[in-house]
């Protein structure tokens, strides 16, 4: 009965203030797209200034110290670094409007044209590793949270600290050593791509897929933990429970909805830090993609292509904690008022 | 005013008498407080657990020289890639390097690291954060700052900065404070907000203190706990970063007994050398998990409604 009549109540404000409401939503929506202009200026003059206003020159220290003085100051004229410097900012965000990340100071090719032959490998790594992060972490959650204080809760919660402490190369290399090396399971390193087939394509996507995923999956782990304990302290539970519904169905359906929300914060942060770590295990695993590209360009100094990953992937990474925080919104009328 | 409150606190001998036996008090509940956090800490068997790992490991790392009775950096070709045995109790690596000399000065490399890290970022980051909360322009442009820095990964950031600014260990101190230092300052700044309006400000205030001295005086110690905290969990982060960034070449250059360097190596022979990856490997995580088990415990204590 009272469950019902909460219901009703929550209907007929939700009718009562539509007006309203949609007033609401649409000023937290602009406000919050808006919001992210400031982040997204300040991050490009971060990655510039960290490049262009360090000491010494970049031009001096890409050609060596055989380099001769007229050598650099031809490199620095076609780098643009003898203009201002808040000129060549404005000259740098152009560009960047127009896809031009300019030219790779190692070969005779366009940033813009590298990454678009690197990114599809980090884009299959990140999301075969928020999988497992996620099919990990949402049931070992849930089933700590129902068995709060037994040892499975406390088996998970050891599996969730080693997560935490174990970084992802050191957990890539474990794996390396005994799935590839020792029982032979898996390739050693290596990339196939989707038109190589399905099966190679996930074989070798496996090993660094779980180094990188475990790490998130710690996180999502405690999350997912937290937030289904205090769903399933909440008084609609309860009246659920006394009005006799299966165990099954009050997990899933009535307890899991609510407890998502939360962890969707979460799931943003886990695809953004996957991107990330993409660096280290790319290089790790022979994997073409971004991540190795940027570490290739730090023995090469080729900062044009690490300051164009970098910033693609911190945009990405503003325009993933804006959808979280509109889905947020959406999910959770309280955030929007707030 | 100021002068007021001083000559009245100064002539009365009540106050004298009161400021006395007040401090008594404060002093006998402040040592039964400590002995109370001191119980709730060891009362926790896995933040005694992280307390006596990272002790270890500290010690490992300041007694390396005598512990270890070979040279990290010395040459031996005869015994390359040779399994652990009684001379080399870790085994030794593809230059015949005692693996038992390289990981224990390897810790003092990342422990040295991590400290400095933790130190400097929570240092730097309770100046800003404190003086953020005085002025609201500076406030402004400090935080949007902080925004723009914490969006971009810290890893990236990490390497971004050690490309720039060349591979050295000095460098790799600058460039991990550089990422440490926002959240640092976001949490000192959100603790200080909360401190500010706490009626012993008020006091003070009333009392005539400036507007200095109650920052560093009285705001500042009391948002020390979840500093501390933070500089826990920074110091395990930035472990785990050096070592990234070793591994990539771009952290403490290459014959330094760095953990990452080694582990880098250690990936170049998996096929026939476990030990290169399997004790620096072991030492790296167990460094993380106790500094990890250590913060939890000093939060649960310290800061006990931050969960």
């Amino acid at each position: 009965m009272a469950y019902q009549k909460t219901h009703c109540v929550l209907f007929y404000l939700f009718f009562l203030d539509s007006k309203k409401g949609e007033d609401n939503m649409r000023k937290f929506i602009v406000g919050r797209v808006l919001s992210i202009i400031p982040v997204l200026i300040i991050v490009s003059i971060v990655i510039f200034s960290v490049v262009h206003l360090t000491p010494g020159d970049p031009a001096a220290s890409i050609l060596g110290d055989e380099a001769t003085v007229e050598d650099i100051a031809a490199l620095r004229a076609r780098m643009g670094l003898d203009k201002p410097v808040v000129e060549q900012y404005f000259i740098w965000i152009g560009n960047i409007f127009h896809g031009d990340f300019g030219m790779s100071v190692a070969g005779n090719e366009t940033v813009s044209s590298m990454i678009s032959s690197h990114w599809e490998p980090t884009i299959s790594l990140t999301i075969f590793s928020t999988i497992v992060a996620l099919c990990l972490a949402i049931p070992l959650g849930i089933i700590a949270a129902k068995k709060k204080g037994t040892a499975v809760d406390s088996t998970v919660s050891a599996i969730s600290l080693a997560g935490i402490s174990l970084p992802s190369f050191l957990l890539g290399l474990f794996l390396m050593m005994v799935f590839a090396v020792k029982l032979k399971w898996l390739p050693v390193s290596g990339y196939k791509s989707m038109s190589d087939g399905f099966i190679p394509h996930i074989r070798s996507l496996i090993l660094p897929g779980v180094a990188l995923g475990f790490m998130h999956s710690a996180l999502l782990m405690r999350m997912t933990k937290a937030s289904m304990l205090e769903v399933l302290n909440s008084d609609y539970i309860k009246m659920a429970k006394a009005k006799g519904v299966k165990e099954f169905f009050l997990i899933a359906k009535h307890a899991f909805r609510n407890a998502l929300i939360p962890v969707i914060t979460t799931i943003g942060q886990s695809i953004v830090g996957a991107l990330a770590g993409a660096a280290v295990v790319e290089y790790m695993f022979a994997i073409p993609g971004m991540g190795q590209l940027m570490v290739n360009s730090i023995g090469r100094r080729d900062y044009y292509v690490i300051q164009a990953i970098v910033l693609i992937i911190a945009c990405i990474n503003v325009f993933i904690n804006l959808m979280v925080d509109l889905l947020y919104g959406i999910a959770d009328p309280r955030v929007r008022l707030g | 005013m100021t002068a007021m409150t001083k000559t009245m606190r100064m002539d009365s001998p009540f106050t004298k008498e009161m400021d006395g036996s007040l401090k008594e008090v404060r002093d006998r509940l402040l040592k039964e407080q400590r002995e109370l956090q001191l119980h709730k800490f060891l009362r926790n068997k896995l933040s005694v657990f992280g307390f006596v790992i990272v002790v270890t490991m500290l010690a490992l790392a300041i007694l390396a020289p005598v512990l270890a009775q070979c040279d990290p950096l010395a040459l031996d070709m005869k015994v390359r890639l040779k399994g652990p045995s009684a001379a080399h109790w870790f085994g030794t690596d593809s230059m015949g390097r005692d693996l038992f000399a390289r990981v224990l000065y390897g810790a003092r490399i990342s422990m040295f690291v991590g400290f400095t890290v933790g130190i400097t970022s929570g240092f730097l980051g309770m100046m800003l954060g404190l003086y953020a909360t005085t002025n609201k322009y500076l406030d402004n442009i400090l935080m949007r700052f902080c925004d723009g820095l914490k969006a971009i990964p810290s890893t990236l950031l990490a390497i971004t900065l050690m490309t720039v600014l060349g591979a050295d260990i000095k460098n790799v101190i600058i460039a991990l404070t550089i990422v440490n230092t926002p959240s640092m300052a976001r949490l000192a700044r959100g603790s200080a907000l909360v401190a500010r309006e706490q009626t012993y400000v008020e006091a003070m205030r009333c009392l005539g203190a400036s507007k200095t001295r109650i920052l560093w005086n009285h705001i500042a110690p009391n948002i020390l706990s979840p500093i501390i905290v933070q500089m826990t969990f920074v110091f395990a982060s930035s472990i785990i970063t050096e070592a990234a960034l070793s591994f990539l070449g771009a952290g403490v250059p290459a014959p330094a007994p760095s953990w990452g360097n080694i582990l880098n190596e250690g990936k170049n022979v998996i096929y026939n050398a476990w030990w290169m990856i399997v004790f620096p490997g072991a030492f790296t995580a167990l460094s993380v998990l106790g500094l990890n088990l250590l913060g939890d415990g000093i939060r649960d204590v310290l800061d006990p409604l931050s969960k």
